[in-house]
């Protein structure tokens, strides 16, 4: 018996080790003709990231029925498509997942013919960095990252000093917190150092370190999840953080304001991607679904259910005057050149997360 | 065949084990194979890896900071497994001492809050700790009992009271079920015996209970060790717990060799730990 | 509350001192359930809560289930967590069992291998875990076929690689509680049963097994716990499709978690309780004696 148990696990540790990477399923053929759409799909998305509404129209409309699955953060969806999950028509990665995921071979690429609407797009976002002609993908939403504040207790935050340099007379001394996102906490220090934020000298993130260390003494904490909660309570007073949080937060208390600080900052997209994995019926009904999400209405509609900045210019007839100006929604325009995009830093990434360790460990 | 079983006990043994133990290898440890293997290989630059051998995960294992790290996760898990028995001796003694119907409900009762949501219930000791809002320190503030708000946020206290919550049930079961099986007969033997209440707990109940005392510890101390989701929420994420660690070498860094690496290293640690800790304790209570 | 038979043999001052121990217990039973049971009426008060938040007062509203009621991939969600713990849970508690009736009762080559193997599901990183048996069901070509089933008149189609992951860490927690159960547990009466002809399935049937049950019972509930919370196991054992509960909950961090799910959380508890007092009323139509305490100090 212990035999035969020794036997099973080598014969398949052995299995394991024989096909080393988990293999990407083969990319699939080009068919002969068209190909019939698949009559029900997997959406891979984040959770309340659509309104629940249009997967009912989208069914009405084409007879494809969405069935959503949901993930907490990029990494997750990574790792899982990474390990070899399959099934998903459509998923709906950051800006520099995106980048990784087509350098890792997990995207198809879009067939643009099925997709007129993206000719709905505004021009930023048919030119991004990490994937320039939407080869890969189709901008979704699209928001920055910046300091949410309490307005009746403090000034809008004009820049990154008021979080790296703690001033005990200040009101959100020790009642402010920092993202817990490695990359998003150094983008931060590097803005307010005036470096660029995807650098990979290590001299720059060095200081970068010693400057997230110096904020240590005027933060109550590290928090990526309930930071807006804690400001809309009267709990904390300021916070790093992504708009669209504050957004929602304002809808509870509305004296919470968000700021772009003057140095810049991360701007994100989340992007409409079809996995690699699809097979060709999925991706064909992916396509639907996407050109359908890119119509001018579904988008505005969409966009004011959730409350982010929609990409889609021709959407914007449909949006009311209130949401295009409010500025927690859209950055003033003399800002978005100093905004950038998170790119992946490749194995630097070991060296800032182990910086970051350090920076969550000093005491 | 019954008489051949009887002769040869490890057979019976080995059947006993099988269904279990097959399931585990051929689930659990061909699996596991994966995690070794891989704490011996390259990173893929954004997760995976790449098919060359090297040693380099775990020499960059043996660094103080880490090494810091998994003190710091220890003495909270260690806090945290003594609060829980504080709490859950007594807590399991008395569901022990209730008719049997009436301990099955209480059972019941002991878990039901935990078939509620995790990330609710530890919001939910968000509301109740929080430092200038949190409705512990309003009311101790409108009743006049403290003048200043009582740090409960934020710092080891709420991840200890987080983490002390969330498992008190798992203490809790262990040593319920070697309690039950106290026979009540015995202890009216050391009371015929005149023996003080407190000379029949130390002689007669906490010995026999104590194998439960040792898993419910062990059930505790392990997830505590590797938590990550109280602290960062409770604790304000301030500081790093070596879950927070492993979890983001495989997710935020992609090095999913290091992250085997270190996932080796600490499960050596522990089954060592573990596996020396029920072997002394209950050894040196047997020797008693 | 019956009288125990030794207070007839008890001196006074003892039997006061007997009586103060068990007031105390009980005393200190009513606290420890308090304790356990405060955040979940803070809980469930935010069920009614008039905002997203979780934890900011704003008045009152039946709204959230409403919107629960409304959501059906949130109840479909509920009832796969539910049909993942119950059969999981079975596996588990009869494989867990099992094996620690070995490990207790015998001695035998490779125990202490075996025990390694019993305590590592409970030792390993989740997140470690997850990776490798997503990897693991990937290569060796399990992948992540659902099983179709009809649940509660609800059409579910459970991924057999998440029931067996969930399996996997349980059967290492029902085995250690059953273990303590077994520990030094008085073999005199299976001897007994077998000196009287009692064949061996008999034997445990009619003695070990009432004797082992608390045991089984806790590790049980153990089990069923840990598989109706667990995120990280499930999230990447799951193939497309295919959530529970806490998948979808952990879904909503970022855009904050809603009091619908205050209003899920609730609705578990209130399912719950119903059945417990199903339980007590059958319970007292059949007339069993009440709460005899057996030992106090």
């Amino acid at each position: 018996m212990k035999r035969l148990i020794i036997l099973t696990s080598l014969a398949l540790a052995l299995a394991a080790c024989t096909q080393p990477t988990p293999a990407p399923a083969p990319p699939p053929a080009p068919a002969p003709g068209p190909v019939e759409p698949a009559k029900e799909i997997v959406m891979y998305n984040w959770t309340e990231y659509i309104d629940p509404e249009i997967y009912g129209q989208f069914e009405e409309a084409t007879g494809i029925r969405v069935i959503e699955d949901n993930f907490s953060n990029n990494e997750e969806m990574l790792a899982k498509l990474q390990g070899g999950a399959a099934g998903y028509a459509v998923t709906v990665p950051s800006d520099y997942t995106v980048s990784i995921m087509i350098e890792e071979g997990l995207l198809a690429k879009l067939d643009h013919a099925n997709i007129p609407n993206l000719s709905n797009l505004a021009e930023r976002f048919t030119q991004t960095p990490y994937d320039p002609g939407n080869v890969y993908c189709v901008p979704y939403m699209w928001g920055t990252t910046g300091i949410g504040y309490d307005t009746a207790v403090m000034d809008a935050p004009e820049s990154w000093a008021v979080i790296f340099e703690p001033d005990p007379a200040s009101p959100a001394y020790g009642r402010a917190t920092m993202l817990d996102d490695t990359r998003e906490a150094f983008a931060a220090a590097l803005s307010y150092l005036g470096y660029d934020i995807n650098t990979t000298d290590e001299a720059q993130l060095q200081e970068a370190k010693e400057a997230l260390i110096r904020a240590r003494a005027g933060l109550a904490g590290y928090d990526s999840d309930t930071y807006e909660d804690l400001i809309a309570a009267g709990e904390n007073v300021m916070a790093h953080g992504w708009n669209g949080d504050f957004l929602l937060a304002q809808e509870e208390n509305e004296n919470v304001g968000f700021a772009m600080p003057q140095e810049g900052g991360v701007v994100w997209v989340d992007n409409l991607c079809i996995p690699a994995s699809a097979t060709p019926e999925q991706k064909a009904a992916g396509e639907i679904l996407i050109n359908y999400l890119l119509d001018p209405e579904v988008a505005a509609q969409n966009s004011g259910f959730i409350y982010y900045a929609s990409p889609n210019a021709a959407a914007e007839a449909f949006l009311d005057e209130e949401f295009l100006s409010d500025p927690t929604v859209y950055p003033p325009a003399e800002l978005l050149d100093r905004l950038q995009y998170l790119r992946p830093v490749g194995e630097v990434e070991s060296l800032y997360q182990r910086l970051w360790d350090e920076v969550k460990s000093a005491d | 065949m019954q008489q051949f079983l009887r002769r040869h006990p490890a057979v019976q043994a080995w059947l006993l084990l099988s269904p279990g133990g097959l399931f585990l290898s051929v689930f659990f440890i061909a699996p596991l194979f994966i995690v070794l293997i891989y704490s011996f290989l390259q990173r893929g630059t954004y997760g995976g890896v790449v098919w060359q051998f090297t040693f380099e995960n775990f020499r960059r294992v043996f660094d103080p900071l880490y090494f810091n790290t998994f003190l710091r996760s220890a003495y909270i898990a260690i806090l945290t497994t003594f609060f829980c028995l504080l709490l859950g001796y007594p807590l399991a003694y008395f569901i022990a001492s209730r008719s049997p119907r009436t301990r099955s409900l209480m059972l019941l009762a002991l878990m039901i809050p935990f078939w509620t949501n995790f990330l609710i219930r530890t919001y939910a000791w968000l509301t109740l700790l929080r430092t200038n809002t949190g409705l512990i320190n309003t009311a101790l503030l409108s009743l006049g009992v403290i003048a200043a708000p009582l740090p409960l946020f934020g710092n080891d206290f709420a991840i200890i009271v987080g983490l002390v919550y969330g498992w008190l049930p798992v203490m809790v079961l262990p040593i319920y079920a070697a309690l039950d099986r106290l026979d009540p007969s015995l202890i009216e033997a050391a009371r015929d015996l005149y023996a003080s209440s407190a000379q029949v707990f130390r002689r007669v109940i906490w010995p026999l209970s104590l194998p439960g005392v040792v898993a419910g510890s062990m059930l505790v101390f392990i997830p505590a060790l590797g938590s990550f989701v109280t602290p960062a929420i409770l604790g304000g994420g301030k500081s790093l717990m070596i879950g927070n660690i492993i979890s983001n070498q495989f997710l935020a860094a992609h090095d999913w060799p290091f992250g085997s690496a270190l996932s080796m290293l600490m499960m050596t640690l522990m089954l060592l730990g573990t596996l020396y800790y029920f072997r002394s304790t209950l050894k040196a209570e047997a020797d008693a | 509350m019956s009288t125990t038979p030794s207070d007839r043999t008890l001196g006074m001052g003892a039997r006061l001192r007997s009586r103060l121990g068990s007031l105390s217990l009980s005393v200190y039973g009513v606290l420890g359930f308090l304790f356990l049971y405060l955040p979940i009426v803070i809980l469930v008060i935010f069920s009614f809560n008039d905002s997203r938040s979780t934890s900011q007062w704003a008045g009152f509203t039946t709204d959230w289930y409403r919107q629960m009621i409304e959501d059906r991939q949130i109840i479909l969600s509920l009832w796969n967590s539910l049909f993942v713990a119950i059969i999981s849970t079975a596996i588990a508690t009869v494989l867990g069992t099992l094996a620690a009736m070995a490990m207790e009762r015998y001695s035998f080559r490779g125990k202490m291998a075996m025990d390694a193997v019993l305590y590592l599901p409970i030792i390993i990183p989740d997140i470690a875990m997850a990776i490798m048996l997503l990897i693991f069901f990937n290569v060796s070509g399990i992948g992540f076929q659902p099983w179709e089933v009809q649940f509660f008149g609800n059409r579910l189609a459970v991924p057999y690689s998440v029931i067996i992951g969930h399996v996997a860490f349980n059967i290492s927690f029902v085995a250690v509680v059953v273990r303590a159960r077994l520990a030094n547990m008085d073999r005199t009466l299976e001897e007994a049963a077998q000196d009287l002809y009692a064949n061996t399935w008999q034997t445990f049937r009619r003695v070990t097994l009432p004797m082992l049950m608390p045991g089984i019972l806790g590790g049980a509930l153990l089990a069923f716990t840990l598989s109706l919370d667990d995120f990280v196991i499930t999230f990447f054992t799951s193939g497309a499709g295919f959530n529970t509960l806490p998948v979808r909950v952990f879904g909503m961090i970022r855009r904050g978690v809603t009091p619908k799910i205050n209003a899920v959380s609730t609705l578990m508890l209130a399912g719950s309780f119903l059945l417990i007092l199903i339980s007590i009323i059958s319970r007292m139509r059949s007339g069993e004696d009440e709460d005899a305490i057996q030992f106090g100090l």
